[in-house]
């Protein structure tokens, strides 16, 4: 565990150093302990990969106050149930008009783009943390062949629902923003929806399957 | 209710109160108003609460028409304020009688100008705020800018206004500045000596392409560190990242929750208000203080802020 400020209103708490399970599932206990037992001058907690960022009430405690409390909430976080992760299965057709990408990446690779597709399903992944944009949730670890830097010029704007890979990630827009990932597909599915609870349908800690469909698939009206 | 209706919108005119702090867990940033010092003055001054919704103008304002009259009060920037051709001051109360219209031109000093009004500007609150994301859609009036043929319902006028003023002083102690405080960023190790150099000596120019996501700095460059990529981590507030090619951004109110690019400083609270109110082409500076200095002048800012006696005659 180590300590880091960030700014005059806001303490980094790092749990590890490297992408994976083990620094991510201590970030996850620590989040749901504070969860449990809220601090009243934590204002927001962000969590990522190996890290969580504790912006908090100034006026009301300072750096050295809150580093003492977190340290102990962690020394009690291994004790929180970790929970039975949820499996959210999200449908993609994959190519063509909605995955723009789709051939690059597999020219790229010099692979066929049937197996760019394959790699990318057959994968269970973890939902890491969201960020960048409401219910944007950044999904690892992507296969090793299809580890792709990010476009050197982002597009303007991606389609919402947009699948995209970016180095060993993966990740699907909810809204139409500006992105730089590439785009291998897209998915009918609304991701996130402020009429909805839980709004988000990807949540941390979650288990994310994706599943191919046809381009009709993808155009029929669906229930619910 | 009462009516508010958007004759001309101006170039990005948003509904803002203090945001939607809290929901880094779902990707959500806080939103809210850009200079929240101005929002909450001009609130306190229509005795509403400090967090009412206004609208938040930027760099040119437009026009609103009144078809039931209202108590306002404009704060911020001064865009040239005009009822009937007659100049409205800022920083004070007026009465708006029923069908008459405010008309804004372009700012004659800083980057956004708050209609605040008495009651508040009522719209859906979405996760405890009315404030608008544009990047999502999310919040405020339908997610978006307001456009021409907008109509909107504010509160309506139950009681008189007093005519409340602010104490001499408190504008000036509270004045927008071009050089902004900073701490050490987590990062701040990473940079080569001459990229802290850069950033405490440098003359920096906001970018045209600066919102309220972030506000890119054009100007000298800043050395980036040689490490490879780092682990993508939360960004607070006020964050000046760097990215590769050595430019400097400063991350604000509607910005991404989470980066990977190294934070070399970060701008106090005290001073947050100041970047709400920059305009492309200003030129800025940066001067690094303590942790412990910074948080001084976040509690006096918030005292003074907090105090009717010293606010106000």
């Amino acid at each position: 565990m180590r300590f880091q400020a960030a700014s005059d209103q806001a303490l980094l708490v790092y749990l590890g150093k490297e992408i994976g399970s083990a620094a991510h599932e201590r970030v996850v206990q620590l989040l749901r302990l504070l969860q449990q037992e809220p601090l009243a001058w934590i204002r927001n907690i962000q969590p990522a990969y190996c890290s969580l960022l504790i912006t908090f009430d100034a006026a009301t405690v300072d750096h050295a106050e809150v580093q003492a409390k977190l340290a102990e909430y962690e020394s009690r976080a291994d004790k929180m149930p970790s929970g039975k992760a949820r499996l959210v299965e999200v449908p993609v057709c994959y190519g063509g008009e909605f995955g723009p990408d789709l051939d690059d990446v597999a020219a790229q690779r010099g692979m066929l783009p049937e197996k760019v597709v394959e790699l990318h399903f057959a994968r269970t992944y973890h939902a890491y943390f969201l960020g960048f944009a409401p219910g944007f949730a950044y999904l690892g670890d992507l296969a090793e062949e299809l580890a792709a830097p990010r476009l050197q010029t982002p597009r303007k704007e991606v389609a919402a629902g947009s699948v995209g890979i970016a180095g060993r990630q993966t990740a699907v827009y909810p809204f139409a923003t500006p992105g730089g990932w590439r785009l291998i597909g897209r998915t009918p599915l609304e991701i996130f929806r402020k009429d909805r609870e839980p709004m988000g349908l990807i949540a941390i800690g979650d288990q994310v399957r994706f599943r191919p469909i046809t381009k009709a698939e993808f155009l029929a009206p669906r229930q619910g | 209710m009462s009516l508010l209706v958007v004759e001309s919108a101006g170039l990005q005119t948003t509904v803002q109160d203090f945001g939607r702090e809290g929901y880094g867990v779902l990707g959500v940033s806080a939103s809210g108003a850009a200079d929240a010092v101005a929002l909450r003055l001009g609130n306190l001054l229509l005795e509403n609460k400090a967090g009412t919704p206004a609208l938040e103008m930027t760099l040119m304002g437009g026009t609103f028409l009144f078809p039931d009259g209202a108590v306002i009060c404009l704060v911020g920037a001064n865009f040239g304020a005009q009822m009937d051709g007659k100049p409205l001051e800022l920083w004070r109360p007026h009465a708006i009688l029923p069908g008459k219209r405010v008309s804004f031109g372009p700012t004659k000093d800083f980057a956004r100008c708050y209609l605040c009004v008495a009651g508040g500007i009522g719209v859906a609150e979405f996760l405890g705020s009315a404030s608008t994301h544009l990047l999502s859609g999310l919040g405020g009036w339908e997610g978006r800018a307001l456009r021409k043929g907008d109509v909107l319902s504010i509160g309506r006028l139950e009681k008189n206004i007093r005519r409340r003023k602010l104490r001499t002083g408190v504008l000036e102690e509270l004045k927008p500045k071009k050089t902004l405080r900073v701490t050490r960023g987590p990062q701040a190790d990473w940079f080569p000596e001459e990229a802290q150099g850069t950033l405490s000596r440098g003359e920096f120019v906001v970018s045209e392409e600066s919102n309220r996501m972030g506000l890119r700095l054009d100007g000298p460059r800043l050395v980036a560190p040689s490490k490879p990529e780092m682990v993508s981590e939360g960004t607070p507030l006020g964050a000046i990242q760097v990215t590769p090619s050595g430019q400097a951004i400063i991350l604000f109110v509607e910005q991404q929750t989470t980066g990977g690019y190294p934070k070399i400083a970060n701008v106090i609270g005290a001073d947050l208000h100041s970047v709400g109110q920059l305009r492309p082409r200003d030129t800025i500076q940066f001067e690094e203080v303590s942790l412990a200095k910074a948080r001084a002048l976040w509690i006096e800012q918030q005292r003074l802020l907090a105090s009717e006696e010293r606010l106000f005659l």
